[in-house]
């Protein structure tokens, strides 16, 4: 399977099984794209008065070669693969720690409904948030990198036992040959010098929610009594982000259907001197005044493409900066094993309540019926998490026959629960902008190779 | 080759044998909590 694209001038050629990309010239194009679909004898003379036989034949000859290589028209040889995979025990690796079901503001697509997920107020203990780590050592086998999200709510609500939670793993990670990875997600209203200077020193990533323009921003993102948060917050991520030496850290934004123009928003983050950017559409119903639509997709196509083509632009200048849904690497990348069982949620990735109960992502706390257990009896449904387990691209329909399955591991389950009402769905608004994303980064990748190369 | 320019050299196929350790980060913990993102991750394991 291949799948070709055009972007910003480039021609890509995507061999899906290999990984291999191919940036080629018009007549290789044609000619690969004639071959995939087996048209290319009917089609020969056609071709023959667009381009010279010679040179048609040479690219025959170039394609035979990338076959032989295993570049080019692979076999898809993972599916028994991947469900033997699937069939080893599996271990935790990763935590998010509700921290504290509660917040001081009240943004509007908050899928945590303003911090309370469809339930009550309230902040983790640390007897419950040690009890997690407990869990987390016990289960994590031989896995010795171990990361634990504190999440909210907003999670400064409850900083004491944020840091009484990392002076605690840090303590047990030594005793049990362990790394502890603790990051923070935060809105940074009560984001302090003693807290950058706490996060700085123990927190390996940082996430600064933030949506971009004021006015955007600020639409959505405002105090419970309505007033916006962007003054009081971007000079505080500004310095933290500096602190940090511009690294180890993202601000991320939700784009909605009141910023489709949402590129401009991640060139505003970008031109406040911001240089790890994650901005991702909003999860929504569909009822939602927000709720990004099908018939938005033609220009959120372009926005990426505007985007995408902004940053090849500013590639090697002071202005560049990393978007992390265009970040593709393609050359230590996952493994196919990692790439086809997804992301982990329901196995190697819980979310824990304030009161202690697992389920099986942050997206799906606060709904019963994925109540897996708690922290103090384990894990007590073991049929949910084995349904997670065995959800990966070759049990969807729609990802099977899909480019980006490799990229994308089958997408988020929450998405895909909350839009068709099985894990196992997919969410197709979610999946065009996921795969135009794809195609910019693999552009991206084209048109730096092309300047590096120019420059040698 | 006079018509393609190859970017990676990386075949997915051959990370088979050696792939599955586990080490990698876990996709939604980095700085999407709503869109799955797998292939942008990095691979831990060096051997």
């Amino acid at each position: 399977m291949i799948h070709q694209f055009k972007n910003n001038g480039y021609n890509i050629v995507l061999d899906v099984n290999s990984g291999a990309v191919h940036v080629v010239d018009e007549l290789m194009y044609d000619v690969i794209g004639c071959v995939a679909d087996g048209t290319f004898e009917a089609k020969r003379s056609e071709l023959e008065t667009k381009y010279p036989a010679e040179e048609i034949k040479e690219a025959l000859e170039e394609i035979e070669e990338l076959k032989a290589n295993g570049d080019l028209f692979t076999k898809d040889v993972y599916e028994n693969y991947i469900f033997d995979f699937a069939k080893r025990p599996t271990v935790v690796k990763a935590l998010c720690l509700h921290i504290a079901h509660d917040c001081n503001l009240a943004c509007k697509y908050c899928f945590a409904e303003e911090g309370e997920y469809h339930g009550r107020r309230a902040l983790m203990s640390f007897e419950v948030g040690k009890a997690a780590l407990d869990f987390l050592i016990a289960n994590s086998g031989e896995r010795r990198n171990l990361e634990v999200d504190f999440f909210g709510g907003e999670p400064l609500l409850n900083f004491d036992v944020v840091k009484q939670l990392v002076a605690y793993g840090r303590e047990q990670e030594k005793i049990h040959n362990k790394n502890f990875r603790f990051t923070l997600t935060t809105n940074g209203v009560l984001l302090d010098d003693d807290v950058m200077e706490f996060a700085n020193r123990e927190m390996a990533n940082v996430v600064l929610s933030i949506d971009g323009r004021k006015e955007i921003h600020d639409l959505m993102r405002p105090f419970r009594k309505g007033a916006g948060s962007y003054d009081l917050i971007v000079p505080k991520f500004k310095k933290l982000a500096d602190s940090r030496n511009q690294e180890r850290y993202y601000v991320r934004g939700t784009f909605t259907r009141n910023n489709l123009d949402f590129a401009e928003d991640v060139k505003h983050l970008a031109d406040l001197g911001f240089k790890q950017i994650s901005v991702e559409p909003v999860v929504a119903k569909d009822t939602d005044d927000y709720a990004l639509r099908e018939e938005d997709l033609p220009g959120l196509f372009e926005q990426y493409d505007k985007l995408a083509a902004d940053m090849v632009e500013r590639a090697g200048t002071d202005e560049d900066f990393n978007f992390f849904h265009f970040m593709i690497d393609l050359e230590g990348g996952p493994c196919v094993a990692k790439r086809l069982s997804g992301c982990g949620s329901g196995t190697e990735y819980l979310a824990v309540t304030p009161w202690g109960d697992f389920y099986p992502c942050h997206q799906f706390v606060g709904n019963e019926d994925f109540l897996l257990g708690n922290v103090f009896d384990g894990i007590q449904k073991t049929d949910i998490v084995n349904e997670f387990k065995a959800c990966n691209v070759y049990a969807k329909p729609t990802c099977k026959e899909c480019f980006a399955r490799f990229y994308c591991s089958g997408g988020c389950a929450a998405n895909a629960y909350n839009f068709t009402g099985d894990i196992h769905g997919a969410y197709s608004v979610g999946c065009e902008l996921q795969k135009k994303r794809i195609e910019c980064a693999i552009m991206i990748k084209a048109a730096l190779a092309e300047k590096e190369a120019k420059e040698q | 080759m006079k018509h393609v320019v190859t970017l990676n050299t990386k075949k997915l196929q051959n990370t088979v044998q050696k792939g599955g350790c586990g080490e990698c980060q876990t996709s939604c913990q980095s700085a999407c909590k709503t869109s799955c993102t797998v292939g942008n991750q990095s691979c831990e394991n060096k051997r």
